[in-house]
């Protein structure tokens, strides 16, 4: 049943390539491709500032993912921890040493790439918790004892991240520790108990929050509130994806966008740009190509034998479902606009790295599912 | 402990696959939400949305349309369009603003109050929205302006029209633009949809009356606009519809002359072809610039226009109220001869004055007429012959005549600043004043003092009504309005001229309305106003032409403003002695050629003294003028098919 440790893991380069997981790269290809059109068309299309960072990102860390994919996921397994705690230190050194741009302090200057390292700890966390979890046993899992390391894991880089402050992003590394934990088989009870003092937490939350954060809520309950302040953007996004109609307005055609009536276009609306331009189908294909990643992820979680395998891949699958959903669902007027990049479409280095890196670590687990992970 | 078992790994991994089946549920169930939200924005409510992408997306500037022309009666333009040279500024386009400013002081006249100014609009507004530098330059200025262009980045020469008026000879008949105001918008529905910034519409005169023809329709420009309100691209354009041009019957030569004739005098004439009722001249006296109001008053100017105590602002022509004096005569006799209370050839005597119920009347010759009939009644206009008649006349008879003959309602339609006048009689005083009718008020009436009101317009048709043989007109301002009833019966009367009809076949067979029950009354009226022009003692004897082609018929007239007290009387003082306020108006009625009536003329000077002395001698100029056009007009006349 099993293969010799020795064969596995001295796979030739041919070998390795051929396992690959080939539906899941054309479906990041194809994603990738049509994001440079998107961009292309944020930027008038021309190749302007935007659409030409945007394809160096997307090809430098298309290529980091090939690289990660070919090494053993033992290695990214045993390197987990000091990941998690390399990203840790990087986020410390934000809030020493980062930039601020518009109110918040997000980003590092490393001189060729502004570096979000919040982005990071989205991954790095899953990687984290996926090996704690790896090594407890199903016994002791949900002993106090065993939660503590977790809960600190988790709540050590939310407090950081929406201090900076990033309600968004803070949330989505939150919710992907929380999959992780769950996935692993941390009984309901301690999430209810969680939830309960998250709750009695709120008020506290809520007087710590800015007040661009709470009018976003508030509008995002009514967006017709204020039309031409908070609830501008949920407006105009309903907008230029309605007027898209079936077959929407045409490559370079959406006048929601080029007239700038489209907040933060390159970014976190990029949905929205896409989705006037090539309407209904259009949009319905970009949801499928993110429908086929997360279930080719999921089926290497499948077939592959680690349990660190298992629960990293499946993690990892849920979140980027999530980042994708929270995406369209704030676009579409469903969820208030905290402020998430769309994986892979949107424009950023940091978040396509951080994804890039995960998507290389499925991979790896695709390509060396039968080696265990200690 | 941290060392998984290969049993333990299994159970795990069933574990983590049975959550994970949970989740993968959940992630479908959110999945067809999406699907679902997108069906609901982009396939249920695309319309909706799709209608509000445009409206962010387009935006309408209107465009003002070019206000039609107003012509005389010979095609000369009397108030028409010229072309506005205006400079504008984006401020974007300009480099730097302070040394653009220095820049255009050198080449334009602009105070450093108004570079102030601009300064602080152009802080206000969006870099991209133009401000205007100078909406009126003239064409060397214009010009030299456009010289610098290349050195000017930001500065937009632009070309539009406005409304010009050669002269001010013609200002209250024609009125005059101005910018919309908040209460314009209110009050007149037309402008609804028409008001575009900037545009001007009518506010007095011929330009408020036809302001909703002559000012055509708005177009627009559709651009496509950025989400900061900035102008991408022009998508369609509409240049709307100029306004609608009209012809008058005025004659610009006649108003010119008439206007010059009247300078410095608080005055007004109005001259009326007697058969179709074309007014050929309307000018009130002072005038005012109407030119000055297009591009914002002037606010001295204004001051002094309102507060100048011989009131160019006002038409005196439609608005002006006299009391009609001695040109009331005609119609006070006409009216007696209609109601059988006198015959022509019936004599008063007049010794100067009479005394009714211990009050006394007097005549304005001291000495008295001596025995005075119908005729000599006109001709030396003997008041105490005019009060015996119209003791027995009547004021109620008298009034019924008078309105007849157009006193004491429009002339014109549609002029919101022509006023109607008063014919007073018994149940008029009792209604407005609340008091029973005097006797010696009826006495007063009788020379057209007292509570008589007329408009020299007013009078000016009732002259020309008497002028052609006692028939109702229409008087009209523009050549469209059809209304000649006269021209067939005229025709008819050329081929057989000894022919009379009788009053029910004229109405039946020419649709005229004849204002008399005998038209000799009419003819003997005439006759008595050709003595008072044309014969010794008549009362504008001296100012009587030779040439059969001009001689005219009239009747002077004179509006008393304070009564003449006993000593005033006694001491004979002369009208020229008192103060200017003090004096009378001084009026004059007539009409021209005599044999052959086509013009009345109505001549009113406002404290000139009297009507032979200040009004004849004016209006025997304006005659002239007037029947040497005759010719050219009766050329357009046949032209227009309109020939008698």
């Amino acid at each position: 049943m099993f293969k010799p440790r020795s064969i596995q893991s001295s796979l030739m380069l041919k070998d390795k390539i051929l396992s690959f997981d080939f539906i899941l790269i054309f479906s990041i290809l194809t994603l990738g491709i049509i994001s440079m059109f998107a961009m292309y068309s944020t930027d008038g299309g021309e190749f302007k500032y935007h659409t030409n960072s945007h394809i160096l990102c997307f090809f430098v860390f298309f290529s980091l993912f090939f690289f990660v994919s070919l090494i053993q996921v033992r290695f990214w397994a045993d390197q987990s921890y000091s990941i998690y705690i390399l990203v840790f230190l990087l986020l410390l050194g934000v809030k020493y040493f980062g930039l601020t741009s518009s109110g918040s302090k997000r980003w590092l200057d490393l001189y060729f790439m502004n570096l979000q390292p919040s982005e990071l700890m989205k991954v790095a966390l899953i990687l984290f918790l996926a090996k704690y979890y790896h090594r407890v046993s199903i016994e002791n899992m949900n002993s106090i004892k065993f939660l503590f390391t977790p809960i600190i894991a988790l709540v050590a880089p939310i407090l950081l991240v929406s201090t900076q402050p990033d309600l968004g992003t803070s949330i989505l590394i939150a919710a992907g520790g929380i999959v992780v934990a769950w996935l692993a088989g941390v009984r309901i009870k301690f999430f209810a108990y969680s939830a309960l003092v998250f709750i009695c937490l709120m008020p506290v939350a809520v007087s710590l929050l800015k007040p661009y954060q709470k009018s976003r809520i508030l509008t995002f309950l009514n967006p017709e509130r204020d039309p031409l302040g908070a609830g501008y953007q949920i407006i105009q996004s309903k907008i230029a994806i309605g007027s898209g109609g079936l077959f929407g307005k045409g490559f370079l055609n959406g006048s929601q966008s080029y007239l700038d009536y489209l907040p933060e276009k390159h970014t976190d609306f990029i949905f929205t740009l896409f989705s006037e331009e090539f309407g209904f189908f259009g949009s319905l294909s970009i949801l499928l190509l993110y429908a086929l990643i997360i279930s080719r992820i999921i089926k290497i979680g499948n077939i592959t034998r680690s349990s660190f395998g298992k629960l990293y891949c499946y993690s990892f699958a849920t979140a980027f479902f999530i980042y994708v959903a929270v995406n369209m669902m704030m676009v579409l007027g469903l969820l208030p606009i905290v402020g998430s990049p769309l994986p892979i479409m949107s424009y950023g280095g940091s978040s396509m790295m951080a994804i890039m890196f995960g998507l290389g670590i499925a991979m790896s687990c695709k390509v060396y599912k039968d080696i265990p992970v200690n | 402990m941290l060392s998984p078992g290969s049993g333990n790994t299994v159970i795990k991994s069933k574990l983590i696959s049975r959550r994970m089946f949970l989740l993968t549920a959940c992630k479908a169930v959110v999945m067809v939400g999406l699907v679902g939200r997108l069906i609901s924005l982009q396939i249920n409510q695309s319309t909706k949305y799709k209608s509000l992408s445009d409206k962010n997306r387009f935006r309408e500037w209107k465009l003002a349309p070019e206000r039609g022309v107003i012509k005389d009666f010979y095609g000369q333009e009397i108030a028409s369009n010229e072309p506005l040279y205006q400079v504008h500024l984006i401020p974007e386009n300009v480099q730097n603003i302070n040394r653009l400013f220095v820049r255009l002081r050198g080449i334009l006249n602009i105070t450093d109050k108004k570079i102030f100014y601009l300064k602080k609009l152009i802080n206000k507004q969006k870099p991209w929205e133009p401000i205007i530098i100078s909406d009126n330059l003239n064409w060397s200025e214009f010009s030299r302006l456009n010289l610098f262009l290349h050195e000017l980045n930001g500065v937009e020469p632009i070309v539009s029209v406005a409304r010009m008026y050669p002269d001010n000879s013609s200002a209250h008949i024609l009125g005059y633009v101005s910018q919309i105001s908040a209460k314009d918008l209110k009050t007149k529905k037309y402008l609804k949809d028409l008001s575009v910034p900037g545009m001007t519409i009518g506010k007095t005169g011929l330009e408020r009356k036809l302001d909703e023809q002559i000012i055509g329709k708005v177009g627009f420009q559709r651009y496509e606009v950025n989400a900061f309100g900035k102008r991408i691209k022009e998508i369609q354009i509409n240049e709307g519809q100029a306004g609608k041009s009209f012809t008058t019957t005025l004659d610009y030569e006649i108003q010119k002359y008439t206007s010059n004739l009247l300078e410095d005098k608080a005055a007004a004439v109005c001259v009326m072809d007697v058969y179709n009722g074309d007014i050929v001249s309307l000018v009130s006296a002072p005038t005012f610039k109407p030119n000055s109001f297009v591009h914002g008053l002037d606010k001295k100017y204004w001051e002094d226009l309102r507060k100048d105590k011989k009131k160019p602002l006002t038409n005196k022509v439609m608005s002006g109220l006299y009391p009609p004096g001695s040109t009331i005569k005609t119609l006070v006799a006409l009216s007696a001869l209609e109601n059988g209370i006198i015959k022509p050839l019936d004599t008063f005597r007049c010794k100067g004055k009479i005394e009714l119920h211990g009050e006394k009347f007097h005549c304005w010759e001291k000495k008295g007429h001596g025995i005075v009939n119908l005729r000599k009644g006109i001709q030396r206009s003997c008041d105490v012959y005019f009060y015996e008649v119209a003791r027995k006349l009547g004021v109620d008879r008298l009034s019924e005549t008078a309105k007849k003959f157009g006193l004491g309602q429009h002339v014109l339609s549609d002029f919101v600043e022509e006023k109607a006048g008063v014919v007073p009689n018994t149940k008029w005083k009792k209604k407005f004043i609340g008091q029973n009718w005097y006797i010696g008020e009826t006495l007063h009436s009788g020379i057209g003092q007292g509570y008589f009101q007329s408009t020299p317009i007013q009078l000016c048709l009732m002259t020309a009504q008497i002028a052609n043989g006692g028939f109702k007109i229409k008087p009209r301002i523009i050549v469209d309005e059809k209304n000649n009833k006269l021209k067939s019966f005229m025709k008819y009367k050329i081929k057989n001229p000894n022919e009379t009809l009788p009053k029910n076949l004229l109405e039946e067979n020419f649709k005229l309305t004849p204002l008399f029950n005998n038209q000799e009354h009419i003819n003997l009226i005439k006759d008595a106003m050709f003595s008072s022009s044309n014969e010794p003692g008549g009362t504008s004897y001296r100012h009587r032409f030779e040439n059969p082609k001009f001689v005219f018929a009239g009747k002077t007239g004179s509006s008393q403003i304070k009564r003449f007290t006993e000593e005033q009387r006694e001491a004979e003082v002369k009208q020229i002695d008192l103060n200017y306020k003090d004096r009378d108006h001084a009026l004059f009625i007539a009409f021209a050629p005599y044999k052959d009536p086509k013009y009345a003329i109505s001549v009113v000077v406002e404290h000139g003294g009297s009507g032979g002395s200040a009004a004849a001698p004016l209006a025997k100029k304006i005659i002239k003028k007037v029947i040497e056009r005759d010719e050219l007009r009766k050329k357009i006349n046949s032209l227009l098919g309109d020939t008698v």
